[in-house]
């Protein structure tokens, strides 16, 4: 992996973690492309939501570089970070909406601070974000604690994408979903990805979404990145926690099937 | 105002397009465009026909009106529906009461344990720890009532009465009430607090589905630690309100301690100490019943929690001056 490649949003070099005597992160490395969709997999503890949080500067990491857009934003001050916060929207595990807020005026939070528009464009634009999310118009004045989960987190997606990120940051964004709900959410996911042109940073647990939306997946164990490839490379890796995952009793069948789809497809 | 109709419009110089522009675009072609309105772009790049195509696809619904609620029906309805809940908010508590009244019994007589570990723990958490406050606000409270009397008392020559202003108030009334009211805003909202979060995290539910009973072991070691502790400590706030009166008295009024003493022991009668000590155990009922039942009425969210300690609060000291009022009225009927 070169150090300069031209098209790379996201660059993370030689990340250092640590909590206490605990060192989460150790020399990791990591790069992200524009316009692909990057799955960040690893077993509970394995510091994926750590990383997650060291990227968009909600964590100061011990060591190491994180480069957004090619400028390095490690340790930046909150005023010099705000340029590059506009440029991606985070998704929460659980919406992380304002609960003083109808999702509308959630939605026009951020439009509102960066931007003077007018009212209607600004309901409209808003409006426009929920549709996008795939929620109805009439959840627009609903109050988070009116909605369900699968809801709530599709109006926090409306409002990570509210500025048009170039990024789009997503904790776990299946967890607690039917599998149903859960695959509508993936395919919303690679459908906007692919409309708005943004990249995905998905940290997720869910075999189904690796398959499903990823172009690449990266494995987070040891306190390093071990492999960063497509998800039919990556279930090859020799890695022990790998061959667990993919190999084990739940990974099987959800190996299978993408066996059988690809199938179909040819 | 609306742009004049445009027949084409040309993009070709269009190299970056957003949501919010594309939707100034769509604007362009009128009230309601549809799909063939887009061949009206002249040099429309693919990645933005996508875009405006999914924009216009997704540009179904206009935004619903919000409903208001400030008609003189929806006045009505409101204060009906406060009535209602004040009505049904009274039932809960006494039912919450009798709940209560009837685990104790059942303890008193064998039938359920008393758990001892538990009773004792609250003992320290809302009495010990609150030893501190109480007698220093208690003592600032003494000297400010003292200060107080001697100033409107000077006029006559009689500061020496003093000394009965401060026993008498903080027998009868300061004493019990403070520290009523601090335990209020102390355990009162701790109980909440710490019910509240269990019943959130399903502890309660759990509790229930091993066959156990959560007054017996959450409000009953509560309310006995508090039935205990709050006498002791009104106690306490008595003497702690003395002796800031009697230093006021003895810095600024010329009555020595001694003589404030002898003028406590001659004057003031014991009657009042046991009025003030009687309304103890009632205020700390109360206190625990309603901190405990606030909590028990918590669901899910950790928002819940805070609305329901700052409703435990405010219910516990309105209860608890209204009850003193009740015993004042009661007291002077009766002569004591």
């Amino acid at each position: 992996m070169s150090d300069n490649t031209p098209d790379a949003v996201l660059q993370v070099r030689g990340l250092r973690s640590v909590f206490g005597q605990q060192v989460v992160h150790d020399q990791l490395d990591l790069d992200m492309q524009r316009g692909e969709v990057l799955g960040v997999i690893g077993g509970s503890g394995a510091g994926k939501s750590v990383l997650l949080r060291s990227i968009v500067g909600l964590k100061c990491p011990e060591g190491g570089q994180v480069r957004l857009f090619g400028a390095d934003v490690t340790g930046l001050d909150d005023d010099a970070r705000r340029p590059f916060e506009r440029r991606y929207g985070v998704l929460f595990q659980d919406g992380a909406l304002f609960s003083s807020l109808t999702v509308l005026e959630n939605v026009k939070v951020p439009l509102l601070e960066y931007f003077k528009l007018p009212l209607d464009l600004l309901d409209e634009l808003a409006l426009l974000k929920i549709r996008l999310a795939g929620l109805p118009a009439e959840a627009a004045h609903k109050y988070p604690a009116q909605l369900s989960g699968g809801m709530r987190k599709r109006a926090g997606l409306a409002r990570a994408l509210a500025l048009d990120p170039e990024i789009l940051f997503l904790d776990e964004p299946t967890s607690g979903l039917d599998p149903v709900s859960a695959a509508a959410f993936d395919e919303l996911i690679r459908t906007l990805s692919a409309a708005l042109h943004f990249s995905v940073f998905l940290v997720t647990h869910d075999l189904d979404s690796l398959y499903s939306i990823c172009d690449r997946v990266a494995v987070l164990a040891d306190g390093r990145v071990i492999v960063t490839d497509r998800v039919d490379v990556v279930e090859q890796h020799s890695h022990p926690w790998i061959q667990s995952c993919f190999r084990g009793p739940r990974g099987r069948g959800v190996g299978g099937s993408f066996q059988a789809s690809q199938a179909r497809e040819h | 105002m609306q742009p004049a109709q445009l027949q084409t419009i040309d993009v070709r110089a269009l190299q970056q397009l957003d949501t919010a522009g594309a939707v100034l675009l769509l604007r362009l072609l009128g009230p309601s465009p549809t799909a063939a309105d887009l061949q009206r772009f002249d040099g429309l790049q693919a990645a933005h026909r996508d875009l405006l195509a999914l924009i216009l696809n997704r540009r179904d619904a206009p935004l619903p009106l919000r409903e208001h609620h400030f008609s003189g029906r929806a006045m009505l309805a409101r204060m009906g529906q406060a009535t209602e809940k004040f009505w049904w908010q009274t039932r809960q508590l006494l039912g919450f009461v009798g709940l209560t009244v009837q685990t104790l019994g059942l303890v008193l007589i064998g039938k359920r344990k008393l758990r001892m570990t538990s009773v004792v723990f609250h003992m320290e958490q809302t009495g010990l720890d609150a030893v501190p406050i109480v007698t220093l606000l208690t003592f600032l409270v003494g000297a400010v009532v003292a200060f107080l009397g001697a100033t409107v008392l000077r006029d006559f020559g009689a500061e020496i009465f003093t000394v009965e202003l401060v026993a008498y108030s903080f027998l009868r009334e300061f004493g019990v009430l403070l520290t009523a009211i601090l335990l209020a805003g102390r355990s009162g909202s701790a109980f909440t607090a710490q019910i509240g979060s269990m019943k959130s995290r399903e502890e309660l539910d759990a509790i229930q589905v091993l066959g156990l009973d959560a007054i017996e072991l959450l409000v009953l070691p509560r309310l006995i630690a508090l039935l205990v502790m709050l006498p002791l400590l009104a106690f306490l706030a008595m003497l702690s309100g003395l002796v800031g009166g009697a230093l006021v008295g003895s810095l600024a009024l010329d009555i020595t301690p001694s003589m404030f003493i002898t003028r406590l022991y001659e004057m003031t009668e014991i009657r009042h100490f046991w009025v003030g000590l009687l309304k103890a155990p009632v205020f700390a009922f109360l206190i625990a019943v309603v901190g405990c039942m606030e909590g028990m009425k918590v669901e899910g969210s950790a928002e819940s929690v805070g609305r329901h300690t700052t409703a435990a609060v405010v219910q516990s000291i309105f209860l608890v001056i209204l009850a003193d009022a009740i015993f004042a009225i009661f007291f002077m009927e009766l002569g004591v």
